[in-house]
């Protein structure tokens, strides 16, 4: 397996895996703060606003132009929750000038480039420009409605707010749109002044390149002023009293069945592997007791399936049927869930589902931002998991472990979008 | 075998085509974990059409039969290939285009049993009236899946605005009625006509000896009979150069519109090198004429016309081809309208030399990051090969294109009059 080594440069805690696999090189720069409801909307607008130009490249088609000259570097930022950390994303990948008849140096313009739209931001009078803001706010407020317009998206989202009521993790990636109202370019200026002063930065880099001339590049043009990262507690999951039921009415063909359940365990607990074979053989792969039993078995959906919200403790169901076909597709899910809690699966299943899962892990890796992605678990939950941990921890999972784990599930909330004539 | 050196790319590719016909390539991914195979056959949703192998009647099939015998054939007496496939740690998928259907694993170990279960399944029809009637109700959950979804309604919808006749401005699943009819003859004869291996392709990329697999694909194939060789025989109306519907208007329940503005081709019968060339070219220009560094874009996207959701593309097989622009937006006539008209404006400027350059950069460097993706390089190969094509002449094509050849394009495939169509997501009050 590869080093990773790690060091502290301008307070980015810069990890550095090279690796002759890849044509290009990927810097991901993860920006964490807690999340919470008076930043969520500021925070999720900023990444497009920092797009729109910088000191060196005054308006978006400069920092594109400048993009295309790098050879289609490819820049992006967005902003996810993971738990109730809050992580704004800016990636750019480069082309290894190695494959190119042209030897520019690619690299170091690619941090240049990042540096610029990151800690350069186009200001006017200690504010974001108006016009670009209100634009962004705009694209903003439309991509907000956008949601839901996609059902599966939309379902989830809903799902989420009526199950986490009360905790942060409640609160849309997106932000509100009412939010929008009162944001200004000074004001959005404040929540980037604020984030970069607080936020825990973790830099990632993969390619094929030289560990002293990317921390020389890091040093010299990614210089974080009075960065001090706040410390801070995310809540812990609350315990649903009784499950709850939530069902809403739209004009679609196809109703969508969210279940959500707590887990009980989150990345660094004992019990996290165990979850994720849990999880596989349940509803997480085209062997799982779902996919074959809510779609081959009873062809009650195209698909049926579960994940793991890893550092928040939740389990999520999603499947499409029928308007029709609730009470049948609930029992035929709820006879899964006890069977797993029942350990009514065999040794073969076991084995299988870990096969699968170390299959899983080992092409994650074989990707830069999936390898970045499990790296980053770990600087999350402040323990380090490396990626060749990942497999010799489920190796090492028990059908005890698997059947310790279920036991800790526990079912919270249905959410039901159904079709009009449907249901009732 | 042979062997093929790309000294820039630093990749080798290998290749045979074994006595029965099929083609087998191979590019080895030295470091690579996974390991990732396809083989497809030449057969998607628009060969609906066709005299099936050893009979002579043309026959018309059930719109969505390429993608249910898809679905089909993962099942064998002995129930569900997933399940072999997951036993050997591998993840196995299928998909179904309009002019594929390709079967696909990816693994980081065990590879040769994994490709014997590939082979061996994909060349095994197994059917039954039961088993065909039960596929039924999961696809239909697909296709309401797809009702549900407006992007996909505005591009099939866009679709029928453009053709008359071809068969690509049908839904790739079909419709619930369509398959309904659909019985486990028709898959047999489906299966017997267009997956021969003389009509199929396998690729596999990845940490893989080329010697040692492509010996043991051989033996695995002469191990089975197969009939004599047939190309098939497949039949498409004839289809008016002019597009169908100029606009389509189509009302859903949905918050933000959309609009898709598509232009059709006009020669859809290149192939080969000349297909590759045109392909790059029409997306190099419309890079340069909607792309985020152009003044178009930052106008649009100031004037509240569109969102980051806009975007462009063009493709082309054999018989078809068209561009695609648009996205969400809050004025989706509007932004129909102005597509039109920057499209008739460009035309009219003097040509930018600069952004050509800056643009051909930008795609040669997108070329390279494909070249990480194992997923990529299988799929866009096997397209490419069925067209003639070959997927690496996409950099030294890119380097032949000059402002010229450029201009000849922009002046030949952007007719605004006669071919182009929009296709409108209009919000209704839902409440």
């Amino acid at each position: 397996m590869i080093g990773l080594d790690n060091v502290t440069i301008n307070s980015i805690n810069t990890h550095i895996m090279p690796v002759k696999t890849f044509k290009t090189t990927t810097f991901v720069l993860q920006v964490r703060t807690k999340l919470s409801r008076d930043t969520v909307t500021g925070r999720a607008l900023l990444p497009s606003v920092l797009e729109r130009g910088t000191e060196h490249f005054p308006g978006r088609q400069y920092i594109q132009g400048a993009l295309e000259e790098l050879y289609g570097a490819h820049l992006t930022a967005d902003v996810v929750k993971k738990g109730e950390h809050h992580v704004i994303t800016f990636r750019i990948e480069v082309a290894n000038e190695k494959f190119l008849s042209d030897n520019t140096p690619l690299t170091g313009r690619a941090v240049q480039l990042l540096a610029s739209v990151l800690l350069y931001p186009l200001t006017e009078n200690g504010s974001f420009p108006a016009d670009a803001v209100e634009e962004e706010k705009r694209s903003h407020r439309q991509k907000i409605a956008g949601i839901y317009d996609d059902k599966m998206r939309y379902a989830g989202m809903r799902l989420n707010e009526e199950m986490c009521r009360g905790e942060a993790y409640a609160l849309p990636i997106l932000g509100f749109e009412e939010d929008l109202d009162t944001i200004t370019g000074a004001s959005l200026y404040e929540v980037y002044k604020q984030t970069l002063r607080e936020a825990a930065l973790d830099l990632y880099v993969v390619g094929d390149v030289e560990e002293e001339e990317i921390k020389n590049f890091v040093e010299q043009y990614l210089q974080v002023k009075n960065n001090e990262p706040a410390s801070y507690r995310t809540e812990d999951a609350k315990e649903p009293d009784k499950p709850r039921l939530v069902k809403e009415e739209q004009q679609i063909q196809q109703a969508k069945l969210h279940i959500g359940y707590r887990t009980g365990t989150k990345f660094g607990d004992k019990d996290y592997f165990a979850l994720q074979v849990f999880n596989s053989l349940f509803g997480g792969s085209p062997h799982s007791k779902l996919f074959v039993n809510v779609r081959e078995k009873a062809s009650l959906a195209y698909y049926a399936a579960s994940r793991v919200e890893s550092h928040k403790g939740l389990l999520l169901v999603l499947s499409g049927i029928e308007s029709d076909k609730y009470e049948e597709a609930v029992k035929i899910i709820d006879k899964q869930m006890e069977d797993m809690k029942a350990g009514n699966f065999t040794e073969e299943d076991i084995s299988q589902t870990k096969a699968v899962l170390k299959n899983q892990i080992l092409e994650t890796i074989d990707v830069p931002r999936g390898r970045i992605e499990l790296e980053y678990h770990g600087a999350i939950a402040g323990r380090r998991i490396g990626a060749e941990d990942w497999v010799k921890e489920i190796e090492q999972v028990t059908r005890e472990d698997v059947v310790r784990a279920a036991s800790k599930i526990v079912k919270d909330t249905t959410y039901f979008l159904y079709g009009k004539g449907g249901d009732e | 075998m042979e062997q093929v050196a790309f000294g820039q790319l630093q990749e080798t590719l290998y290749k045979k085509k074994l006595a029965n016909g099929l083609d087998v390539f191979i590019l080895p991914k030295p470091g690579f974990n996974k390991t990732y195979a396809t083989f497809t056959t030449k057969y998607g949703s628009v060969d609906n059409e066709f005299v099936p192998l050893g009979e002579n009647e043309r026959v018309k099939v059930p719109d969505g039969i390429a993608h249910f015998l898809e679905h089909k054939m993962f099942e064998d007496e002995n129930g569900d290939v997933f399940q072999d496939f997951s036993r050997q740690g591998a993840s196995a998928n299928a998909f179904t285009s309009f002019t594929r259907t390709a079967y696909l694993f990816s693994s980081t170990s065990n590879v040769e049993t994994n490709l014997e279960t590939l082979l061996n399944f994909v060349q095994y029809p197994y059917f039954t009236d039961e088993t065909v009637e039960k596929e039924k109700g999961i696809i239909e959950q697909e296709i309401s899946m797809y009702e549900d979804n407006p992007d996909w309604q505005n591009f099939f919808g866009l679709l029928q605005a453009m053709y008359h006749n071809h068969p690509v401005k049908t839904d790739i699943a079909g419709t619930a009625e369509s398959i309904g009819r659909i019985t486990k003859n028709d898959l047999y004869m489906c299966y017997r006509t267009f997956y021969h291996p003389a009509n199929m392709t396998m690729f596999i990329v990845g940490n893989v000896e080329p010697e040692k697999v492509m010996n043991f694909i051989e033996l695995n194939q002469n191990e089975k009979e197969f009939p004599e060789a047939e190309s098939p025989q497949r039949f498409f109306s004839d289809e008016p150069e002019q597009v169908s519907e100029k606009m389509k208007t189509i009302p859903m329940p949905v918050k933000v519109g959309k609009t898709l503005v598509g232009i059709k081709e006009s020669e859809p019968d290149k192939q080969g090198r000349e297909l590759l060339k045109h392909e790059l070219s029409v997306q190099l220009l419309l890079e340069m004429i909607f792309g985020q560094s152009s003044k178009n874009y930052q106008d649009l996207f100031s004037s509240g016309l569109i969102d980051d959701s806009f975007s462009f593309d063009y493709t082309a097989e054999k018989g078809f081809g068209f561009t695609v622009i648009g996205g969400d937006s809050s004025e989706p006539e509007s932004l129909a309208g102005k597509i039109t008209a920057l499209i008739e404006e460009f035309k009219k400027l003097p040509f930018d030399e600069e952004s050509f350059r800056r643009i051909r950069k930008k795609k040669i460097g997108f070329f390279l990051r494909a070249m990480n993706s194992p997923e990529y390089i299988a799929n866009q190969f096997t397209r490419y090969y069925f067209n003639g094509m070959h997927l690496f002449d996409v950099i030294p094509v890119l380097e032949e294109l000059t402002p010229e050849s450029l201009q000849s394009t922009l002046q030949t495939h952007f007719d605004t009059e006669a071919r182009l169509s929009a296709c409108i997501i209009k919000p209704e009050d839902s409440e």
